[in-house]
């Protein structure tokens, strides 16, 4: 089993890269799907005409492959570290997307929302204080 | 209301997929080096296990429920609502994958939970 300060080490650089990922993915597939419009109707044929449209949307398949980069640097941190250590952690792209969704998107995002958002990162440096792995498997 | 339906869904399926994922992942084990041909390697293995589609299958469903509701509402709503996942993702973590959660990671959470209260009222 790897030492706690080599663990921590190679921990850090995941954990900056799974919520920026993670949120540029959101960000550019809302981005995307903006540009589509809603779904109004559910049938079928509506849905199959509105993915071809949805495929063919550069900045939707630009926030899936950020979404992909996401998901392979979750795996990797997920294979020695706590689930409920890296989830809470990694809840810095929460407080990354509504920067991005009002920087990117324009959109205007209330005063309660910068608090909540405040208070997930207040969680995530308590957590981030607690050893990554509780479990002893390697 | 089709909005908090489909962030119900988002939670519940994210967050099952990523404890399946999370066995998955565990059962290979710890990944220490980082070369592309050890890379493919671990994710020949994850492709082979159970869990992995499972979690894949959940995480699917919860994507496109995402992808499904931010065609109408704010990604900067929509995205710190489904930080609910924490509480579940918590228990998830306690019972199922039997980490030992202690006083500080609990206080985190609560803490998020706390946020994602807040970040919901501001709609």
């Amino acid at each position: 089993m790897t030492s706690p300060r080599r663990l921590l080490a190679k921990t850090i650089p995941f954990l900056i890269l799974v919520p920026v990922f993670g949120s540029l993915g959101n960000v550019l597939l809302g981005k995307g799907m903006r540009g589509m419009g809603g779904i109004q109707q559910w049938s079928l044929s509506t849905l199959a005409v509105y993915s071809l449209r949805v495929a063919a949307n550069l900045w939707v398949w630009l926030g899936l492959g950020s979404l992909l980069a996401f998901f392979v640097s979750y795996l990797l941190i997920l294979s020695w570290a706590d689930y409920s250590y890296v989830l809470p952690v990694t809840a810095t792209g929460y407080v990354l997307a509504p920067v991005l969704a009002h920087l990117l998107l324009g959109e205007i995002v209330p005063g309660s929302r910068w608090v909540g958002a405040a208070f997930i990162f207040l969680g995530v440096a308590v957590v981030g204080r607690t050893p990554p792995t509780t479990t002893g498997r390697d | 209301m089709r909005t908090f339906l489909l962030l119900a869904i988002i939670v519940l399926s994210g967050t099952g997929g990523d404890i399946a994922v999370t066995h998955a992942m565990k059962r290979i084990g710890e990944v220490k080096n980082f070369a592309p041909r050890a890379l493919l390697g671990v994710l020949r293995r994850f492709v082979q296990s159970g869990w992995a589609w499972l979690g894949i299958g959940l995480m699917a469903l919860a994507f496109f429920s995402l992808l499904a509701v931010l065609s109408w509402a704010d990604v900067s709503f929509v995205v710190p609502a489904t930080a609910a996942n924490y509480i579940v993702g918590g228990l998830g973590a306690k019972f199922l994958l039997k980490e030992r959660l202690s006083g500080a990671r609990w206080a985190g959470m609560l803490l998020v939970a706390a946020g994602v209260a807040l970040v919901c009222a501001a709609r």
